[in-house]
């Protein structure tokens, strides 16, 4: 019975152990072949629908902005792309930090699904602080908001991690039930006769204080500007690294997520570190809804909290990046390119249907996470490797 | 073997000495106290919920002074909750409560358990095989849309069940096969599956109907017209006219159980999910009896989307994007409610699109308490996993990828 691969994926004990197996073994070169191959069957179905894939991946590209790093764009279409490279990175934003949250919990074995809930809690609990004790001064009324939806979001994803390590409760489930229960209870509380509803009959929330807005550095103020919500994404990510790679507590996280088992033999108090990686987690996610509120949001309606997926492609985001920080930041540029560029709002109609290639972009993601997941690439590499190789366990 | 003998002995006596016996009565019993005060009971009077639940509370006291603590807090908790219920329905107007609480309730709540059952049994035989099926949501989606579409392209609804089911077993055959045969993760598989479905069908939904509407006069799933029932006061609205699908759930959960508990079939499918290697050892081709479970998942989930789509409302076929609303995860929840039993998962199914139902009707008192109802599935399903009320035991070997020696 030799040490096959195969044989190593399939007995590692936890989901983090597989991951990062194929980490080693597939390397960045993996994650990127696959989302090519992603992209690939992405165009045969746009060339299936009649358009020319080509074009509509460079109309998707031209809409998110990023040409706007080709010095040769001048004049107008430079402005235009200065606009929605600004919507590109504030979606960058959100999904750094909900892909933050996957990522933290699944170093410690631990499958978050519920940075969507987690989100949405931040979020609401941002409206709240933001939108009242008006008078209280810009800067700690946002630290304020940002604290409070930070630890709602360490909370909710705390219960997920208490029932995880209490009773071993499974955390993708009760992750998914509080996920439907924030959808519900926030649709609740912003709707008609919810208690942060604005006043008058629409479904929609009451507005952040103008004093809470995070300070916009780059376009527009009031037109979904960049703000400085980026860097606290990007300090985050570096804080996630050290904490991680550097610190007592990210070892045992690693431990606990490698192996439980071994962990606790070593010392460790494993329901302890579930609880608190899910709270971490959780704070991230929170975070993300107070930054998108604080930032450009400012409200939020019944429609945006029942159609928002943001923390789901947190999930994504997390996979493809492989939980690692320099992953998390491109699989996030990635997505948060690709739906800005499809947008209705930015991408070319007489190229490609904007309705049809926001749709696209939920395939692409769906074949990402597939594909990505399984290492279908690495797979089929290794069977193909000669059969003497031994990997040491 | 001596509790039977003195059962046969003396039946009665022993029954009300059996603690279990006495707490499930203390919790039929709250329930009774609710039931007491709506139509077509419907005590004006709060003596009637206070003395039964109040019995009922009794009840669980004495189950819990018998050692059986769990279940007989559970009776306390429903005489507690089926007094408050009771107190206010007595308290709101005789109008209000029959706008609820009408025959047609029950209609309702066999529609809206319907799609929940279809998806929860194809989820047991996923789970029961050792294959965790988060997809169920996707899976359903697609047999909502593509089932709309064979009935409307296919001219009967039967083509629509048709192509919705193959849809099904479709995207349920890729993920088997990531999920089986290249061992990925299965959570990650399955959220792979809800995001492809949700971008093919929304996809498709404009490709082929702009994403407006589904043309009308297309086929849809008929009713079944029971002639003695149809002019009967309560039984004619109730179940005199139900849907061909609600009638094929109910069927599907007696089928599941006999064919997952009472056959050979059942046995093997339980083995490969509960203790692969031994199944593999006896001769049981695990990975043939997982695929198989995968894509009977599939169809039946989608089966249930194609109700949805194609008879669950009375006006004709409808769809739209992201239809289905969480209704997999309500089946997901029902199944581990259910603790992965057909019966069980029924019974959660039920519950749930009870609450559906009412919680449509409860616009009559607030429309935001309407909203705040649809939490009740998920945080059921939160309580039931923490083990508050009995313990939810999946099978051991539900998600773990299986590697053939």
């Amino acid at each position: 019975m030799g040490p096959e691969r195969d044989e190593l994926v399939g007995s590692a004990p936890t989901v983090a152990a597989r991951l990062a197996f194929l980490q080693r073994a597939g390397g960045v070169a993996g994650a990127v072949l696959t989302t090519a191959l992603a992209f690939v069957v992405g165009g045969l179905v746009v060339l299936a629908s009649g358009a020319n894939p080509l074009a509509t991946y460079r109309a998707i590209f031209d809409g998110s902005g990023l040409n706007w790093l080709f010095p040769w764009v001048h004049g107008v279409a430079r402005a235009n792309a200065a606009s929605s490279l600004q919507q590109t990175l504030l979606l960058t934003t959100a999904l750094v930090l909900c892909g933050l949250a996957v990522g933290f919990a699944f170093r410690c074995g631990l499958f978050n699904i519920g940075a969507q809930g987690q989100y949405l809690v931040g979020t609401i609990v941002a409206i709240w602080v933001g939108s009242s004790l008006a008078g209280l001064g810009g800067p700690l009324h946002i630290l304020l908001a940002i604290v409070a939806a930070c630890l709602a979001g360490a909370l909710y994803a705390g219960v997920a991690g208490a029932l995880k390590a209490w009773v071993g409760a499974h955390e993708v489930v009760t992750t998914i039930m509080l996920n439907w229960t924030a959808v519900w209870a926030v649709s609740w509380l912003v709707g008609e006769g919810g208690a942060l509803q604005a006043p008058g009959s629409f479904p929609i929330s009451r507005s952040v204080v103008d004093a809470v807005h995070l300070p916009v550095f780059w376009g527009s103020p009031t037109l979904q500007g960049l703000d400085v919500g980026f860097f606290v994404a990007l300090a985050c990510l570096a804080v996630y690294a050290v904490v991680i790679e550097r610190t007592t507590l990210g070892f045992q996280v690693r431990s606990v997520g490698f192996n439980p088992e071994a962990s606790r033999y070593a010392g460790m108090r494993v329901a302890r570190t579930y609880l608190v990686a899910m709270a971490i987690a959780g704070a991230f996610a929170g975070l993300a809804g107070a930054v998108d509120v604080l930032g450009w949001e400012f409200n939020v309606g019944v429609s945006d909290v029942q159609a928002s997926q943001i923390g789901f492609i947190g999930i994504v985001v997390a996979v493809l990046g492989r939980n690692r920080a320099v992953g998390i930041f491109f699989a996030s540029l990635l997505f948060g390119a690709l739906l800005t560029g499809t947008s209705t709002r930015n991408l070319d109609p007489s190229v490609f249907r904007p309705e049809l290639a926001s749709n696209l972009t939920l395939i692409v993601q769906g074949l990402v996470i597939l594909f990505v997941g399984a290492d279908v690439l690495v797979l089929w590499l290794w069977r193909r490797r000669p059969r003497r190789t031994v990997v040491g366990v | 073997m001596s509790v039977w003998v003195q059962r046969l002995e003396n039946p009665l006596s022993a029954r009300l000495r059996d603690p279990a016996a006495t707490g499930y009565t203390g919790i039929l019993l709250g329930a009774l106290a609710a039931f007491l005060c709506i139509p077509p009971v419907q005590a004006r009077t709060v003596t009637w919920p206070i003395v039964v639940g109040v019995i009922a509370a009794v009840f669980g006291i004495w189950t819990v002074t018998r050692g059986r603590a769990r279940l007989g807090w559970g009776a306390v908790a429903a005489g507690v909750i089926g007094i408050g219920l009771g107190i206010l329905a007595t308290r709101s107007s005789v109008g209000n409560l029959n706008a609820v609480f009408d025959a047609a309730l029950i209609e309702q709540m066999f529609a809206f358990t319907t799609p929940l059952v279809f998806a929860a049994i194809g989820g047991l035989f996923s789970e029961r095989s050792g294959v965790v099926n988060i997809g169920l949501e996707g899976m359903m989606l697609m047999g909502a849309f593509w089932g709309v579409y064979g009935a409307d392209k296919g001219g009967s609804w039967v083509v629509g069940l048709l192509v919705g089911g193959g849809v099904g077993a479709l995207l349920a055959l890729v993920y088997g096969y990531f999920a089986i045969h290249l061992r990925a993760d299965q959570i990650v598989g399955g959220t792979a599956v809800n995001f492809l479905a949700l971008g093919i069908t929304g996809y498709f939904f404009f490709q082929f109907y702009n994403g407006n509407y589904i043309p009308s006069g297309v086929s849809t799933i008929p009713n079944v017209t029971i002639p003695g029932l149809r002019h009967s006061h309560f039984f004619g609205p109730a179940i005199g006219n139900l849907n061909i699908m609600i009638w094929a759930s109910f069927v599907l959960v007696i089928v599941s159980y006999i064919v997952v508990f009472k056959t050979p079939i059942g046995l093997r499918i339980r083995a490969c999910g509960e203790h692969p290697r031994a199944a593999d050892t006896v001769g049981i081709n695990v990975y043939a009896v997982r695929y198989s479970c995968v894509v009977v998942s599939g169809i039946l989930a989608a089966l249930g989307g194609v109700y949805l789509s194609d008879g669950f409302t009375s006006g004709g076929a409808t769809f739209g994007d992201n239809m289905t609303d969480g209704r997999g995860f309500i089946a997901l929840a029902a199944l581990i409610f259910g603790n992965w039993r057909p019966a069980g998962a029924f019974g959660a199914a039920l519950l749930f699109g009870f609450s559906s139902a009412v919680a449509l009707r409860l616009q009559v008192y607030s429309a935001s308490a309407a909203t705040l109802f649809n939490v009740l599935p998920y945080v059921l399903t939160l309580i039931a996993v923490a083990g508050v009320i009995g313990r939810t035991v999946p099978p051991a070997a539900d998600g773990k990828p299986y590697q053939k020696q």
